[in-house]
């Protein structure tokens, strides 16, 4: 049976490494290709890079970088911020990318799934959604609202039907990522994670708020996610991937342990 | 020198990085007369059966593949590429390249929490021993992106099995052929060793007596 992956993501900023609390507040904690090396060496199964400020900037992500991670790291990344359209894509997966992931672009045009799906493939378009809570309406049935632009821009519209429209548009997995949650390490939104991971038959992988092992754990037994983000928490070397996969494994979640 | 065939089926230049992180030098070619005279061939692919078979056709590229497996040269097909090396595929009508007897058929799953592409890192699981397996052991993971995958019709091609609900064929073998599901090139470092054992295969496999062979 497939493993449930360990994701690290990697906020890059002018080729420095970053790290938001709650999207807004970013500081520079190292050298972003030198982290991934060792997360990879370290048994991370995944990788993700964001250009975080490349969306609210209308910039480009740097395809050197990409080809620079490509040259060092072995296992499939993705990269995502600032993707607007299917050449974007596209040069971005010839870099080496295994996975674009859009966000901001797509809610914004929804049809740039579709055209990147078809380009790329499915299995290598990622729609990434940040996510925060609303109150219940009949526009926010789920309670839980798409947000843009880093967060800064709610959008009237429903994370849970969002969600089953990517799949439907061509989205091979989604991200759900909580802007509530983001950078406090008190642990995944469990329930968004879970209604998204129920209603759509793509991985969902959660996002946002990882601080302890017992977090991801109950990101994949109560969340039903495929995969878990984590940034923080290994970032600044309070555990390293190995202890978190150890503790995983230990707790009878299946997790790919040699490397 | 490991030639790379560049058939217009996804992104060869992981498998070039992963050639050059192993100290091996690779080209990349679509060219008939390079294949042919290639001194090891990676024959890798992401993307559909039909639209690969036909630009394959088109380049002639069928042909000087056949013609390098019949004159020995190791050959490594890696997801697609050890998907059309069958004699035809789920995914389209088109007949594939037929090296291996088998088809290519679809995952039919009755859980459907499982997902489809099946995506992510699973098991290889060794059933028969093969210069290029050597060294895997239990547990050991790889990486995969498909929705297809390789059956061959007789049991002695079959090298390697995954599970995603049931059994399927993760890596297959024929004579200098050899051909895994997964990508060794995106599976950290028992693909690259993986690799590496390619670099050094020189196309033959051992026979191993069985016990039922009374010697």
């Amino acid at each position: 049976m497939l493993s449930k992956r360990l994701i690290a993501c990697l906020d890059v900023r002018d080729g420095k490494l970053a790290k938001s609390v709650r999207f807004v507040d970013t500081i520079d904690i190292g050298d972003p290709i030198e982290k991934a090396s060792q997360y990879y060496r370290d048994g991370i199964d995944e990788l993700v890079f964001y250009d975080i400020n490349a969306s609210r900037e209308e910039r480009d992500i740097d395809i050197e970088f990409v080809e620079k991670v490509a040259a060092e790291i072995f296992i499939p990344f993705s990269v995502g911020g600032g993707i607007r359209s299917v050449e974007d894509a596209t040069r971005l997966r010839l870099a080496g990318a295994e996975k674009v992931n859009v966000n901001t672009a797509a809610v914004k045009r929804k049809e740039l799934i579709t055209e990147i799906a078809r380009a790329i493939g499915s299995q290598s378009t990622v729609l990434s959604m940040d996510v925060r809570r609303a109150d219940t309406s009949s526009q926010i049935p789920s309670g839980y609202e798409i947000v843009i632009n880093d967060g800064t821009t709610p959008t009237g519209i429903d994370a849970l039907k969002w969600a089953r429209m990517g799949e439907e548009l061509g989205a091979g997995e989604l991200v759900v990522n909580s802007i509530d949650a983001d950078g406090t390490k008190e642990g995944y939104e469990l329930e968004l994670t879970r209604l998204v991971a129920d209603s759509v038959g793509i991985p969902v992988i959660a996002s946002g708020g990882a601080g302890e092992p017992e977090h991801l754990y109950r990101a994949f037994t109560e969340g039903h996610a495929d995969g878990a983000i984590v940034a923080s928490i290994v970032h600044y070397g309070e555990y390293t991937c190995r202890q978190l996969k150890e503790y995983l494994d230990n707790h009878g979640v299946k997790v790919r342990m040699n490397y | 020198m490991i030639t790379i065939i560049d058939y217009d089926a996804g992104n060869i230049r992981s498998v070039q990085r992963a050639c050059s992180e192993i100290g091996v030098r690779s080209v990349a070619t679509d060219a008939q007369t390079e294949i042919i005279n290639a001194e090891k061939i990676i024959f890798p692919g992401v993307g559909a059966a039909p639209s690969a078979m036909s630009y394959m056709i088109e380049k002639g590229l069928d042909s000087a593949l056949a013609e390098a497996f019949a004159c020995g040269v190791p050959i490594l097909g890696i997801c697609l590429g050890a998907q059309i090396i069958l004699d035809s595929s789920e995914e389209g009508d088109q007949p594939c390249l037929g090296l291996v007897p088998g088809k290519t058929v679809r995952f039919q799953l009755q859980n459907r929490s499982l997902k489809i592409p099946h995506m992510g890192w699973n098991e290889v699981k060794t059933v028969q021993s093969h210069p290029l397996l050597d060294g895997i052991k239990p547990g050991d993971e790889f990486y995969f992106v498909h929705s297809f995958y390789p059956q061959p019709v007789e049991e002695k091609n079959i090298y390697a099995l995954s599970d995603y609900e049931s059994s399927f064929c993760s890596a297959l073998g024929f004579r200098n052929l050899f051909a895994t599901q997964f990508h060794p090139e995106k599976s950290g470092r028992l693909g690259l060793q993986l690799l590496e054992r390619f670099a050094r295969w020189d196309g033959t496999v051992p026979v191993i007596p069985t016990a039922s062979e009374g010697h």
